[in-house]
């Protein structure tokens, strides 16, 4: 029993991390249609931007704001710069623009920052709590906790104001939101920089466990995506199902079965998932028209 | 020009030429390399683009055949004695086996659902062959053996640049007959429209699963020039940002253009060797270049280009 809690609680921690890489994904694909393969660097950008600040001497809470507007800047700066002049094109096109920034970002934190593992200190110390046998950091409960947070905020956001309303409208039907008046540029950017905000805060809250570094983007990005498509792609709380649920079965298949193949196990059942519903878990099938 | 550029045989026509007269304008031995390169990247990308361009099907895990292809030529002579040769192809129908195998439940997806399903399988091939350390020397790797033909040691970058250039030519060949036979405009078809191509009595499924293999059969050969080529191989080969890589080489190249392909794998194997004057600015560079590329020419270098002088010409 011990060994089921501690294996679900990391298992919770690493899938709200990935919760909120494909929430990211989400946003941006529902207001664009894009996939964003930057939005991993979003994440070390969050971390490592605050790592580097605090080392500045910056105070710590400050940094994570700093960093999450930096974040913010550089999402919106990716869509004025390399979005939104390819309007119009190819989805492989749009999703090979997305690499390309995101090995542009990659390249860009190995230069300003460096090429090392870097921590942050934990919100609440290092000594774990005992819960039911198992030992669990308190750093988790912050990113669970975190992540609940985040998400509820969105809802909240998105379901309860007018400009929430024009988000949905534009994910629903673009053409038909700029005629009633939308504008669905505008729109595209905001799901940048809130999508960029989100991965940041992801990042901040999960260093102090997992370490970051200039090239944690790339994994997280795929893992990010793969729990946005295992929940169904467009759905936010697919997005959050599917997240949390790739975390657990990392975690649970590391535990139980092989450690060295939890990946493997993931995405096997990830596939299963795929075969029996090809639209992810909470996905509806679409029509294809002639 | 247009006409030049669409023409059927102009594709093997330039890499006859381009490989031919390359050897004339390379300054020093270590082009042969870069050259021998691009061929073999050429390969795959030709391979890939046929399933991504032609038929429409996206594949993030191509690197898993490369990666199949490359520890062929490395376990066979090592742990089983065979010939190099012979494990080019067993590499070969082992890759199109696993295709085989694998595409028939994975190619029913569609779009996102299908880049998820490849990726996840590019990723089990390369963390089998991390963690399957006594056969395959784990994150290391292994050294590869000679490739021996006819008690000739194929060696050094000259010969292998031939070798390549060879078996280029052969691939671009066949893929041209394959784009201008019944098969390859039923693929067209099913890049269109699934529903139109089955309406029309072509047998989508089959079809699908008969380029995923040819596709995997390029990329596995290529997976084995590579290996053969460099002596030492890491699971790095069958990497997610190989098989990134792969599909940017189709896409900056253009999908759908086998010319394009050859631009592909040409320019992105030749710019990081141009970058690596850069050292720590490399990356920033690589992926400036990428974005600048798809923004302005967003078709891809050949069609965008293709079009233009199309346009121009009276």
């Amino acid at each position: 029993m011990a060994e089921f809690l501690q294996f679900l609680f990391s298992g919770l921690t690493v899938g709200a991390v990935y919760a909120l890489v494909a929430l990211g994904f989400t946003l941006i694909y529902n207001a664009s249609g894009i996939i964003n393969f930057a939005q991993g660097e979003f994440v070390m950008l969050g971390g490592m931007t605050t790592v580097f600040l605090a080392l500045a001497g910056v105070p710590l809470p400050l940094a994570a704001v700093l960093a999450v507007v930096a974040a913010v800047a550089i999402g919106l700066l990716l869509h004025r710069f390399a979005i939104e002049p390819a309007r119009g094109a190819d989805t492989v096109t749009l999703i090979m623009i997305t690499i390309g920034a995101s090995i542009f970002l990659r390249g860009a934190a190995q230069v300003v920052f460096d090429k090392r593992f870097h921590s942050l200190p934990h919100l609440f110390g290092t000594d774990p709590l005992r819960i039911g046998g198992a030992a669990i950091l308190p750093q988790s409960l912050v990113v669970l906790a975190g992540a609940t947070v985040i998400v509820v905020l969105l809802w909240v956001f998105i379901d309860r104001t007018l400009f929430g309303k024009a988000v949905i409208a534009t994910a629903a039907n673009r053409l038909a939101a700029r005629l009633v008046g939308i504008n669905t540029g505008h729109m595209i950017g905001f799901s940048f920089a809130i999508s960029a905000a989100i991965g940041a805060l992801a990042g901040i809250l999960v260093t102090p466990i997992t370490l970051t570094s200039y090239d944690v983007g790339t994994l997280l990005a795929l893992k990010g995506f793969a729990a946005a498509m295992l929940g169904g792609m467009g759905y936010a709380l697919g997005a959050v199902v599917g997240g949390l649920l790739l975390g657990l079965l990392e975690a649970f298949s590391a535990g139980y079965l092989s450690s060295k193949y939890k990946d493997v196990v993931a995405f096997l059942v990830i596939l299963a998932v795929f075969f029996v519903m090809p639209q992810g878990l909470l996905g509806r099938a679409k029509v294809e028209r002639v | 020009m247009a006409r030049l550029i669409d023409s059927r045989y102009t594709p093997l026509v330039a890499v006859v030429f381009v490989a031919l007269a390359l050897p004339l304008i390379f300054p020093s031995p270590f082009y042969y390399r870069i050259g021998a390169l691009v061929f073999i990247f050429a390969l795959a990308v030709i391979g890939l683009n046929l399933l991504m361009g032609f038929a429409g099907q996206v594949s993030l895990g191509h690197a898993g055949f490369l990666g199949i292809g490359a520890y062929a030529v490395a376990i066979g002579p090592t742990h089983l004695g065979l010939p190099s040769w012979f494990c080019i192809f067993a590499g070969a129908g082992a890759s199109a086996l696993v295709a085989y195998v694998v595409g028939q439940p994975i190619l029913r997806l569609k779009g996102h659902y299908l880049a998820v399903a490849t990726l996840g399988f590019g990723l089990m091939i390369a963390i089998v062959l991390t963690n399957e350390a006594g056969w395959t020397g784990g994150p290391d790797g292994m050294s590869v053996p000679r490739l021996v033909l006819f008690g000739w040691p194929v060696h050094g970058s000259k010969a292998w640049y031939w070798v390549a250039a060879g078996t280029l030519a052969v691939g671009v060949a066949l893929a041209l007959n394959l784009i201008d036979s019944p098969s390859g405009r039923a693929l067209q078809a099913i890049h269109d429209s699934e529903v139109a191509a089955l309406v029309l009595g072509v047998r989508v499924a089959r079809k699908k699963l008969g380029v995923f293999v040819i596709s995997a059969v390029y990329a596995s050969v290529a997976g084995s020039y590579l290996a053969l080529l460099n002596g030492h191989i890491t699971p790095d080969l069958a990497g997610f940002m190989r098989s990134i890589e792969l599909v940017a080489m189709v896409v900056l190249g253009g999908m759908g253009s086998i010319f394009g392909s050859l631009v592909g794998a040409g320019v992105l194997v030749v710019l990081p060797q141009a970058l690596t004057g850069f050292h720590d600015y490399e990356h920033m560079a690589l992926g400036l270049i990428v974005m600048g590329f798809m923004i302005l020419l967003r078709r891809g270098i050949v069609p965008t280009l293709g079009a233009a002088l199309a346009g121009r010409a009276p």
